[in-house]
């Protein structure tokens, strides 16, 4: 990393390298048996160097003379944007813990138990389904460095459990499923098996549902498969710059339920979206993306920023290419009603817990539509049964202006989501 | 190589044992509206070793070359954890081949500033339509060279180079925004994504269109399919459904998908094959040596066949098709589609609108998705059909149904295969995996579409 800065402090005006090192080790179930154990190691490194006042862009995994890096990153800067930002100084920063050494000392034959622990309770709930999944814990160290003698860096431990589980049922095929992870170990198997055999119970029978607008409520799972991908891209500092955002001009105006607030929120302890700063070495911070109903702010890496003229929340992100911005973890505030509640409220309606397809809509306008993969029928109070052949399609932004209630079930999807179940008062079915 | 990677392969005991290493180089450019946002190259390399020892596997990648003797150890010593039974695995013989990279205009030997010379003109296109808001502009290129070598004496070295733009055009007026893609891929040759300007121009004027559009009421139609759409059809409602890992385990899904099923009329070809040459899932070998096939999936209705890999060939007792199929090193092989299709009928399009009193008729692709038996996919362009005949513009619909039901409802099949060579196909995280898919013009009875 150092021999790659040097070389490139000859070459340019500045420069910035990163490096990410991680090993992966993911148990994987298949068919309710233990099928596959594997180990993933892997090296990359990014630079991004200015020359002449402009952005030059580089990356490898596995091994790579440093001086073949900076030429690649060189010859690219001749095409790269005007650079309008300073590389930070990097630091200091507030500590948030995202590394338990416990994680890395955990057996293969206790991950190996805890999976199949799930698998036989799934299984002895309900006979005849296939359970497929993996147990995984994973370590990695994300190092950053500038020209300018700045140096920071963050190890964290990541471990997770996710179970899905498919019963085939005379040509009708059901599928359930959990997934949870942490920067601690997960020893419990109870809280996945009981999700599993929850969504079990609630599908044991069929109902019927007929076409037209009715009330919905998403649960964590439908809020986070349904309603965030939109908001995520109209909250995206780059999408609002563009022109292309339902938001460019509702900054400060309340949009939503005044009883709406979504947060980004890195600086939970043990979460795995948790991180002290983000992948340009920026503060990572808590920043409210909708304070009760109010649009407050959008997220920006420091390119974009100093496009905006605005300033980086923290939110730069690399995934795959160079920095753009990107969230870390989206916290939905919880309220006060329990899901029985909401659901003893509703005369005809409909619950949606995964849906398939809802991001190929007009993500940009808010629109989702798609098959409701896993919903149920309620009738006077009451959950009647699965809903099958069904679509629906809505507006994130008409959805969201008046709410029925909000949740008190918040709870964390996969780790990079925390949402209660959210009662709307009307959707579009199309039904069979 | 061939030698150090048999050493290392005949030193360790398994009942199957591959090793793969990968090299690959790559370069993006990246535009958002006016600003080139991202142009950069990338340089990647790394292996793994795959073990089977008594029906359980082990896999361990890594990035350093100097890391290959311990992470065949590793392999071995995870597949002996979880092997309790006997392994089931299609024997095939050595092959020694080595496959050089087909190309007709090779993106490697275009300048990156010419690159970036024909992205700006498409962009320029596209910005200077009036109600435009802003684009996006994603080309990629990625030439990659594949060793295998495995216990049964294999060893094969591969090279290929694919390439991907993708342009995006939106338009925006009062706070609705809309936004019109087209995304092209080929198996090596640039100049297929030369010579667009027409067509780019089409998809900007067709965003803007589409703010004045209406949408369309939700429910069932008859719904024509252009070739485009239909292929991306084919691909989710059936070809994720005959990759034999969904089957082999699952003994009802085996009783569903029995050969000799009927799922269609007599008119219903569905293939699929990299062997047919040329194509963007085209090639020679799979990821574990067995030579690309093609295969009827579907054959006058009926389910002849399905695709496979070594291991869940051996354990239906059928035989592998050649498609094992992993995105890098950095992951194991599994049944994945390559170039699937639906073979052309004799219906022409007038006939096959004729007869609609009212439907759609959806264009172009957005995206699709599937559970197997439910599907859904989304079009880029759509109309009405009305009295027979192509009416006004809609938003882009979300299509979705059944695929036991779907199939029978499929009543018309064109004459004009084509096919599409710009998706990647995403599968238990492995994602884009380059693969075309196509068809000529279908008509479907009685599909879901979603709206207000």
């Amino acid at each position: 990393m150092e021999e790659i800065l040097d070389i490139a402090r000859r070459h340019s005006d500045s420069a910035e390298i990163c490096r990410v090192t991680s090993v992966r080790t993911p148990v994987q179930f298949e068919a309710n048996r233990l099928k596959q154990i594997q180990t993933k190691e892997s090296v990359s490194v990014a630079l991004r160097l200015v020359k002449n006042g402009k952005m030059g862009f580089a990356q490898a995994s596995g091994h790579i003379p440093a001086a073949d890096l900076v030429n690649m990153a060189l010859e690219t800067s001749e095409f790269g944007y005007p650079v309008d930002f300073r590389f930070p100084a990097l630091g200091p920063y507030e500590e948030v813990a995202v590394y338990d050494p416990q994680v890395e000392h955990i057996r293969l034959d206790s991950m190996v138990s805890l999976g199949q622990a799930v698998v036989d309770a799934v299984c002895a709930n309900t006979p005849g389904i296939l359970c497929e999944g993996s147990i995984s814990r994973g370590t990695s160290t994300f190092e950053i460095a500038v020209s300018g003698g700045g140096r920071a860096s963050c190890r964290r431990t990541n471990f997770s459990i996710s179970m899905d589980g498919m019963l085939v049922r005379d040509g009708d095929i059901l599928y359930v499923g959990d997934i949870r992870s942490s920067c601690r170990p997960i020893t419990d198997a109870g809280p996945v098996a009981g999700e599993i055999i929850r969504q079990l119970d609630l599908a044991r029978n069929n109902a019927s549902i007929g076409s037209g607008v009715m009330p919905v409520i998403f649960t964590p799972f439908g809020v986070a498969g349904s309603l965030l991908a939109p908001l995520i891209s109209a909250f995206n500092g780059k999408t609002v710059l563009d022109g292309a955002s339902p938001l460019k001009e509702k900054k400060g105006a309340v949009i939503f339920d005044s009883r709406l607030c979504l947060f980004d929120d890195p600086t939970i302890s043990y979460q795995p979206g948790s991180t002290p700063f983000d992948d340009e070495g920026m503060p990572a911070r808590r920043n409210a993306l909708i304070d009760h109903g109010k649009v407050a702010q959008f997220y920006y890496d420091l390119h974009t920023a100093a496009l905006a003229g605005s300033s980086s929340t923290g939110n730069g992100g690399r995934s795959g290419g160079m920095p753009s911005p990107s969230v870390h973890a989206l916290v939905i505030e919880g309220g006060k009603t329990s899901p029985a509640d909401m659901i003893k409220d509703m005369k005809e309606g409909l619950i949606i817990e995964q849906m398939m397809g809802a991001e190929q809509g007009n993500i940009l306008n808010g629109d989702f539509s798609g098959n409701v993969l896993l919903g149920f029928k309620v009738e006077k109070g009451e959950i009647t049964g699965r809903v099958k052949d069904t679509m629906v399609s809505g507006n994130v932004y008409q959805l969201l202006k008046e709410v029925l209630a909000i949740g008190n079930d918040g709870r964390w999807i996969a780790g990079y989501v925390n949402t209660p179940s959210i009662y709307c008062p009307s959707i579009s079915v199309a039904a069979k | 190589m061939q030698d150090k990677l048999f050493s290392v392969i005949r030193k360790l005991k398994a009942d199957y044992l591959e090793v793969r290493l990968d090299e690959s180089q790559s370069s993006r450019l990246v535009f958002r509206g006016e600003r080139l946002e991202e142009a950069g190259r990338t340089a990647s390399s790394g292996g793994c070793v795959r073990a089977l020892v008594k029906g359980g596997w082990g896999f361990a990648s890594f990035n350093s070359p100097d890391r290959l003797e311990e992470s065949a150890g590793l392999a071995v010593e995870q597949a002996s954890h979880v092997g309790k039974g006997k392994s089931e695995f299609s024997p095939a013989g050595a092959v020694v081949d080595s496959v050089e990279a087909e190309y007709k205009k090779n993106p490697l030997e275009v300048t990156l500033s010419a690159k970036k010379s024909l992205l700006d003109e498409y962009n320029r296109i596209m910005l200077d339509t009036a109600g435009i808001q802003t684009t996006s502009v994603g080309y990629g290129d990625i030439r990659k060279k594949i060793i295998f070598a495995s216990s049964d004496g294999t060893y094969i070295e591969q090279s290929r180079i694919d390439l991907n733009l993708r342009l995006a055009a939106i338009a925006s007026r009062d706070g609705d925004v809309q936004q019109v893609g087209l995304s092209i891929g080929s198996k090596g040759d640039f100049s297929t994504v030369e010579g667009l300007h027409e067509k780019v121009r089409g998809i900007a004027q067709r965003a803007v269109a589409m703010l004045s559009a209406p949408e369309v009421r939700g429910g069932t139609y008859t719904v024509v399919l252009d070739p485009v759409l239909a292929g991306v059809f084919v691909h989710e409602a059936f070809g994720h459904l005959s990759e034999a890992d969904h089957i082999y385990e699952n003994p009802q899904m085996r009783e569903i998908m029995v050969l000799g099923r009927r799922f269609g009329g007599q008119h219903l070809n569905i293939v699929d094959g990299a062997a047919v040459p040329g194509l963007r899932g085209s090639y020679r070998y799979d990821d574990e040596g067995t030579p690309a096939g093609k295969t009827h999936l579907i054959k006058e209705g009926v389910l002849t066949s399905r695709l496979h890999s070594r291991e869940t060939a051996a354990k239906m007792g059928e035989k592998p098709t050649g498609n094992a199929r992993a995105i890098n090193y950095g992951y194991p092989p599994i049944v994945r589609m390559t170039n699937t299709y639906i073979e052309p009928g004799s219906t022409t399009f007038q006939e096959m609108i004729a007869g609609i009193k009212e439907g759609v008729y959806a264009r172009e692709w957005y995206g699709g998705t599937t559970s197997l038996e439910m599907f859904t996919f989304s079009a880029g362009e759509a109309y009405m059909i009305r009295d027979g005949k192509v009416a006004e513009m809609i938003r882009p619909v979300v299509l979705s149904g059944n695929v036991f039901t779907t199939l029978h409802n499929i009543d018309a099949i064109g004459n004009d295969l084509d096919m599409n060579q710009g998706g990647g196909c995403g599968k238990a995280g492995q994602s884009p995996l380059p693969v075309s898919n196509g068809s000529p013009h279908i008509r479907i009875q009685n599909c879901l579409v979603g709206g207000k």
